[in-house]
């Protein structure tokens, strides 16, 4: 009676309970896909967005290098001439029918200012030309390159719209006429940061990442190695040892900015090191990585078994002998794996870098520690701010080769998991 | 010669210093053959040695690269002509960096008189002198160190234990740098702030409502007043925060019991992974998608539903950030219910209740403080992000509550206070030291905090 009583509540309500429990797990399904379908987004978009970035339209002119131009005094002066006019009659001749002034230097934009100095590189490569006349390609201005990308819509306004109605027709014409290209966008590996998007390259951000890489991996992973064998192999447990993890563990949360602000007080006003250098990126980046590197060692020789420690010891190995000569080389893969994961987020970090001045506009491909450079999160946090359309495509190509670079140094760090993961 | 190479010229003669005290270990003791009576291994030997030549030099040059510039800049002040030398420091730090451009051949602001000629000469000769002083006394150090140590050795001579003090004197130094990086911390940004606050008030500064950091340059300049209560950066980071953990805690929580209950091996297998990816995203790149594709979305949504949305929205911002979190809250919920006793999961469903009823019931009640320790360490993190709030949220201080408006957070103004042109005596530069300090002091609560709460509660199962 009283078996079946309770029966019957039970089964009364198990269609609810069954009908919660599948709302539950549908739930849990559901805030699943969110993370993932974020990132199927994200890369989409990210992909959509940069990929057009990888190629550059570019323009075939038949330049001719008139002496006139090149050279009006008669002495030829090849680093300063008048390329740009080069450039100018070269479309002027394209369109003869064009004889407004406006309308002329409507035409002569659609070249880019960069295609002045390629004609130099070809007149510096080869002063023979001087009086001939040659197919040059050029790159062409960045708004030409969104149209012909089909990122700037022709049914728009035309007051609206960066380029006019004859602009456009004249680049159709162009386009006819096969002159306009699409290559590879080789500037975008070999330039500096640029003003004008179609110049604009992210070699000096790569080399001021590579820089700063250098200084933090030379002093965080023998730090932070050194610091992990005191800890687990040598720290008896006193006040020092327990000071030193807690301090470990916090500083492995402590906001990144707060780290820069520590670099600007200490590094650049103490110490006197320029402001913009890779050095100082370093030092604070070194800092900010040491608690990755420190506890991932930790764990790495943790990881080795008391039995090799033992059987050293009991050859008659010193405590020093025992860790140099046995735990330390079995740890040392894990040990380097923790140093490439801190290697990969100290290159993603920007906030820091922010605040000892390496988000200045620089030009120049940094050559040594203490020029003025610039970081590739960086050079992405610039180019997200500017309004140039163009710039947008760049930005989004910047963090492709971001994220691949991560994505290399992170596949490195699990194959290197996993071909020295030992079974002890 | 540059330091640089010296560096390099005494590792060689460190180099050199261990073969010779090796070489000399064995000749006590007549060869390889009688190795035995020696107390250490002859590699110590050669170590001992080379640590004699290697420290003293290094440790010389490091003091002399610290020092050298300030004795040469008083050397070179006290060169100068009487009226030059009463100058205030700041002139005379801008005179100073006039000389040593003229020393380098650089271009100088200014013009050059036969003084600032004179200086730079002086300068020249002073670090030309001191680069050959140094040469000379590094390498003579490096020398003495290893003849010393060199004439120490003997068959008996406990060369091992010697090496092995210095190297744990080295490991002790190395996992000191974590607590120096701390007190380095607190003090850069304590000095600061005192500067700050002695000259805006502390109450001020925490409770005033009203945020405007310009200062003005000039006295009779208009509308610039400087204030600085620092409340609604305060708010707008809790704005921002809490959108952030409304949208990460149900969904890490849930991914994380819907990946441990009831996900197969094969999803668990793939959405860890995509997952981990999620948090490996420089957070630069969050705030570029947040600025540029998630805030227009937004504020389209928003004009289709008629409402106001800013364009740089604390709803943006918060959102992104969340999706941020989501990996960070399910990995720490993850750990917590694997903590769980299977005895006591096990339990509940043998009384027949279903899974999620022994979820919801029996295993988050008792993995609810590992939980809130997670969610506080999320909180920590959300406040001091930087990038997605310096690109997607605004600069404008508001005091609001809605999401859709434009709001301002500590760490942005931050960034916008130190990016740029700065001089070290203006409120305006200081108050960012300020505002760290209170950022710094905030995570750092919380994480202690949190990482207790995590601790103690794993130490309840265990």
């Amino acid at each position: 009676m009283n078996t079946r009583e309770t029966r019957r509540i039970v089964e009364a309500g198990l269609a609810r309970r069954h009908r919660r429990e599948g709302l539950f797990r549908l739930f849990g399904l559901l805030a699943t896909a969110v993370g993932v379908i974020f990132l199927g987004v994200f890369f989409v978009t990210l992909a959509g967005d940069g990929a057009s970035a990888f190629r550059q339209t570019r323009l075939q002119l038949d330049v001719t290098f008139s002496e006139d131009v090149l050279a009006p005094d008669g002495e030829p002066d090849l680093q300063y001439a008048d390329y740009d006019a080069l450039v100018r009659n070269a479309l002027w001749d394209i369109f003869p029918e064009v004889q407004d002034r406006r309308a002329r230097r409507e035409l002569a934009s659609l070249a880019s200012i960069g295609a002045g100095y390629r004609l130099r590189e070809v007149v510096l490569e080869d002063p023979e030309l001087i009086g001939a006349t040659e197919r040059v390609s050029v790159p062409v201005a960045a708004d030409v390159d969104m149209f012909v990308k089909g990122r700037i819509d022709s049914e728009v306004n035309a007051q609206l719209r960066p380029l006019s109605d004859r602009q456009l027709e004249w680049i159709d014409t162009l386009q006819r006429e096969g002159r306009i290209e699409r290559t590879f966008n080789t500037a975008l590996f070999t330039n500096g940061d640029s003003r004008e998007p179609e110049l604009a390259g992210i070699k000096g951000a790569l080399m001021g990442s590579l820089y700063m890489l250098v200084v933090t991996i030379t002093l965080s992973f023998p730090l932070g190695a050194a610091a992990a064998i005191y800890l687990e192999e040598f720290a008896s447990k006193n006040r020092w040892a327990d000071l030193i993890e807690v301090n470990i563990n916090n500083l492995a949360a402590v906001p990144s900015i707060v780290f820069g602000l520590l670099g600007l007080a200490v590094f650049i006003n103490w110490i006197g090191i320029p402001r913009s250098a890779p050095l100082v990126g370093g030092l604070v980046l070194a800092l900010l990585t040491l608690p990755v590197i420190i506890i991932a060692s930790r764990a790495a020789i943790k990881a080795v078994p008391p039995s090799i420690r033992e059987a050293a010891f009991a050859l008659g190995a010193s405590r020093m002998q025992v860790v140099f000569h046995h735990v330390l080389p079995l740890a040392l893969p894990g040990m380097l794996t923790g140093a490439i994961i801190g290697m990969s987020r100290a290159l993603g970090e920007t906030a820091p870098l922010l605040m000892i001045g390496m988000v200045a506009f620089i030009v120049d491909v940094p050559s040594g520690f203490t020029d003025p450079a610039t970081a590739l999160p960086v050079q992405i946090y610039l180019w997200a701010d500017s309004p140039e359309r163009a710039f947008a495509e760049r930005t989004s190509a910047a963090i492709i080769v971001l994220l691949g670079f991560l994505l290399l140094m992170n596949l490195t760090a699990i194959i290197m998991r996993k071909r020295v993961e030992r079974q002890w | 010669m540059e330091p640089a190479t010296l560096v390099l010229i005494v590792v060689a003669m460190a180099i050199g210093a261990f073969q010779l005290g090796r070489g000399r270990a064995l000749a006590t003791v007549g060869g390889p053959g009688g190795m035995r009576r020696l107390h250490s291994l002859p590699g110590y030997y050669g170590y001992y040695v080379a640590l004699w030549a290697l420290l003293p030099a290094l440790v010389l040059i490091l003091m002399w690269i610290v020092v050298e510039p300030r004795v040469i800049a008083a050397l070179v002040v006290s060169g100068l002509p009487e009226a030059q030398r009463g100058l205030t420091p700041g002139e005379l730090d801008l005179l100073l960096n006039n000389i040593r451009n003229l020393a380098a051949g650089d271009a100088v602001s200014g013009n050059v008189d036969a003084a600032l000629r004179y200086a730079a000469g002086d300068l020249k000769r002073l670090s030309a002198s001191s680069h050959r002083l140094l040469t000379a006394a590094s390498l003579a150090l490096a020398a003495l160190g290893a003849i010393v140590a060199w004439r120490r050795i003997a068959p008996d001579m406990r060369a091992r234990n010697q090496v092995e003090k210095v190297v744990l004197a080295l490991l002790i130094a190395a996992s000191s740098i974590a607590v120096l990086t701390t007190i380095g911390i607190v003090l850069s940004v304590l000095f600061e702030a005192i500067r700050f606050f002695r000259e805006v008030p502390l109450t001020e500064f925490l409770f005033g409502l009203n945020w405007s950091p310009q200062t003005a340059i000039r006295e009779d300049q208009v509308g610039s007043s400087g204030s600085f209560g620092a409340v609604p950066l305060f708010t707008g980071t809790l704005l921002i925060t809490g959108i952030a953990m409304f949208v990460s805690v149900p969904v890490g929580l849930m991914t994380a019991i819907f990946l441990a209950e009831y996900a197969s091996q094969r999803v668990r297998a793939l959405a860890k992974p995509l997952l981990e990816i999620l948090a490996g995203i420089p957070t630069v790149v969050y705030g570029f998608f947040a600025a540029l594709t998630m805030a227009p979305a937004i504020r389209r949504a928003g004009e289709a539903l008629g409402l106001d949305v800013a364009s740089e929205s604390a709803l943006a911002a918060g959102v992104v950030m969340g999706i941020m979190i989501i990996p960070l809250v399910s990995s720490l919920s993850d750990d917590a219910i694997n903590a769980v006793p299977r005895a006591l999961r096990d339990g509940a469903l043998a009384l027949g209740s279903t899974r999620s009823e022994t979820m919801v019931r029996v295993i988050l009640p008792a993995a609810l403080p590992g939980i809130v320790g997670g969610i506080l360490l999320a909180v920590s993190r959300a406040i001091g992000e930087t990038m997605i709030v310096v690109m997607a949220a605004g600069l404008a201080a508001n005091l609001t509550a809605n999401p859709l408006e434009a709001v301002t957070t500590v760490t942005v103004q931050i960034v916008t206070l130190l990016v740029g042109d700065q001089e070290f005596d203006s409120a305006k530069t200081l108050a960012a030291f300020a505002l760290g300090l209170v950022l710094f002091v905030v995570t750092l609560a919380l994480n202690i905090l949190g990482l207790q709460v995590v601790r103690r509660y794993r130490e309840q199962y265990e």
